[in-house]
């Protein structure tokens, strides 16, 4: 057994809640409100290979953004300019397998699956990740201290992305 | 070629800076560009920093062809046909990585780091005769130069210099945003196109799209990198067809020699960077030399048929099929160089390229745009002829306006050449 067996289904559920509500607006490209879920000094990370967790900074990823990129980012995606992003493609998803690895004091450590179906021009691709989230409890909820999405074949082929995972 | 070889009426497919639908969707054609380009020119396979050690290899291709890269015990490179010449399978399925050999899976032929049949199992079978030096893999013919490595089928080709011909100067100065250390290859972003690999190879050196496709990571950046970026206002810029189906593009003229103006003021989005490379005990001159080099040089040059040096970055493109092109954009830093200085050059590479990119996502974008517009309208041409209005001889080709076509004129004469042969 692993810590699970000592972390409350309360917290599992309050977690799960976080995660699929954060879902949603990402499926509903509700961006301003994704940003506020953030504390504001962490990474949001799309990592390529295995590149360890301590050496995401000095290795190249598809994505490695503070708080300015992650504003600069939504910006881009929400001002209309970007072609990829006007129209983007649209997405559904589902995040299962949660799992605890940690819980101490106001830190936590959450992993999960992450599958995503995204349609433009009438195709559609589908891509699937570990996510690992650092969350911290404020106020009764949580906010995203970092966020490290490893797709599938994150080394391999990929396509371009017009939103988030 | 084989008799059953179709025959194109070349004229009808290129001329007079004017490109045919088809050549972007029949598939037939892409067949023989595959024989009469891909496999009989220099392509681009790796960097030499992809391979550093004894032993070290990385899988690549030529065109369609899978083929391995690796340098041997001596430290040459050797580029092979990734196929076990007993019954086919491919000898290697690691992406990169360090081997003393390569052994087939499926009937343990064995063979050395230069492609050299090693041993078989039970070879009694064989006969007395069998030779193992006419079974080593296939190997293709491999030049070198300032790091970058290519290869071809054609064993009859000239030498790699003479293809480059004026574009090794610019592969010079293009390798002087080391800072005064070797470029080294940092990562690869990766990313597949719906699109004929010509569209690509008509894009590194294509100023005109970047003030509309990229306007939104021109909104990203700080007023002072966004003047920079503004070139086509300016007007300072050229294009030159440089012979061979290659061309520069200069953007920024101020950094075409990034061992020029060291005496330049810091720009604002690197004073950061200097301070933290003054702190770590970087004298002034050499800070200025690392901080001048960090944002890449001011130039696109784009080689014919697959590589180019965009800026800061390698750009590779592998032609899939007719409809369906991979890209690579692979980042570059300083080996033994800062490491804040090495991530400020992975930051910038994230923010422009990649799947993820403020960039290429709108690059990849209107190119599938490209492929689906060719759908329609069959008869029309595709216009390659901006810029002919003022068009005049430079030192090593035609030159004309930043965002003159021709570059992609460059390219498309190389093809006609290659393809009527």
């Amino acid at each position: 057994m692993n810590d699970m067996s000592r972390i409350s289904s309360t917290l599992l559920t309050d977690v799960t809640g976080f995660l699929w509500h954060e879902a949603d607006l990402l499926d509903r490209k509700d961006y301003d409100a994704w940003l506020a879920l953030w504390s504001g000094k962490g990474h949001y990370v799309l990592p390529i290979g295995d590149t360890p967790d301590a050496e995401l900074a000095d290795a190249l990823n598809l994505c490695y953004d503070n708080d300015k990129m992650r504003r600069d980012r939504i910006a881009r995606f929400q001002a209309g300019f970007s072609i990829s992003s006007a129209p983007p493609a649209e997405t559904i998803r589902t995040v299962s397998r949660i799992v605890i690895d940690l819980a101490e004091g106001d830190r936590l450590t959450v992993r999960s699956a992450e599958h995503v179906i995204e349609d433009k021009f009438g195709r559609q691709r589908v891509w699937a990740a570990n996510v690992t989230h650092r969350l911290v409890r404020v106020d009764g909820g949580f906010r995203i201290q970092d966020k490290i999405v490893r797709l599938l074949n994150s080394d391999g082929m990929l396509n371009s992305f017009s939103y988030l995972f | 070629m084989t008799l059953d070889t179709p025959v194109y009426d070349l004229d009808a497919l290129y001329d007079n800076a004017q490109v045919a639908t088809s050549m972007y969707e029949d598939p037939a054609l892409f067949d023989v560009e595959m024989e009469r380009i891909f496999k009989n020119t220099w392509v681009w396979v790796a960097h030499d920093t992809e391979v550093p050690d004894k032993g070290s290899f990385k899988l690549s291709s030529v065109g369609k062809e899978p083929v391995i890269v690796v340098r041997d015990r001596k430290g040459k490179v050797h580029v092979m046909v990734n196929r076990c010449r007993h019954r086919a399978a491919t000898v290697c399925e690691v992406k990169k990585g360090k081997t003393s050999s390569f052994q087939c899976p499926y009937h343990g032929w064995g063979y050395g780091l230069d492609g050299s049949l090693r041993a078989l199992p039970y070879p009694e079978q064989y006969g007395d005769d069998f030779d193992k030096a006419q079974h080593g893999l296939q190997r293709l013919h491999t030049e070198t130069y300032n790091g970058m490595i290519f290869a071809t089928f054609n064993e009859q080709i000239e030498p790699l210099v003479d293809f480059l011909g004026p574009v090794t100067k610019w592969i010079d100065l293009f390798m002087k945003q080391g800072g005064g250390f070797p470029v080294k290859v940092l990562g690869e972003h990766q990313f597949k196109v719906p699109m004929n690999w010509k569209v690509q190879l008509e894009n590194t050196t294509d100023a005109y799209h970047f003030p509309v496709v990229h306007k939104s990571f021109m909104q990203s950046l700080d007023g002072e990198t966004e003047e920079m970026f503004e070139f086509l206002e300016t007007g300072k810029g050229y294009v030159e067809d440089l012979g061979n189906g290659h061309s520069v593009m200069v953007m920024i003229p101020e950094l075409v020699d990034l061992d020029d103006n060291l005496d330049a003021p810091i720009p604002e989005r690197f004073t950061e960077l200097a301070q933290e490379l003054r702190d770590e005990g970087y004298p002034e001159d050499q800070v200025k030399k690392i901080v001048r080099a960090v944002g890449g040089a001011g130039f696109n040059l784009n080689l014919f048929p697959n590589v180019s040096f965009s800026l800061a970055f390698f750009r590779v493109l592998r032609p899939v099929n007719v409809e369906e092109t991979e890209i690579r954009h692979i980042a570059i830093g300083m080996e033994g160089g800062p490491a804040a200085a090495n991530r400020a050059r992975l930051r910038l590479h994230e923010h422009f390229q990649g799947p993820m990119g403020f960039g290429s996502p709108d690059d990849a974008e209107v190119w599938e745009r490209v492929q689906r517009g060719t759908k329609g309208g069959h008869d029309l041409k595709i216009l390659v002829n901006r810029g002919l209005v003022d068009e005049r001889p430079g030192p090593d080709g035609p030159l004309g306006h930043i965002s003159a076509e021709t570059g992609m004129r460059a390219a498309y004469d190389m093809w006609k050449r290659m393809m009527s042969k």
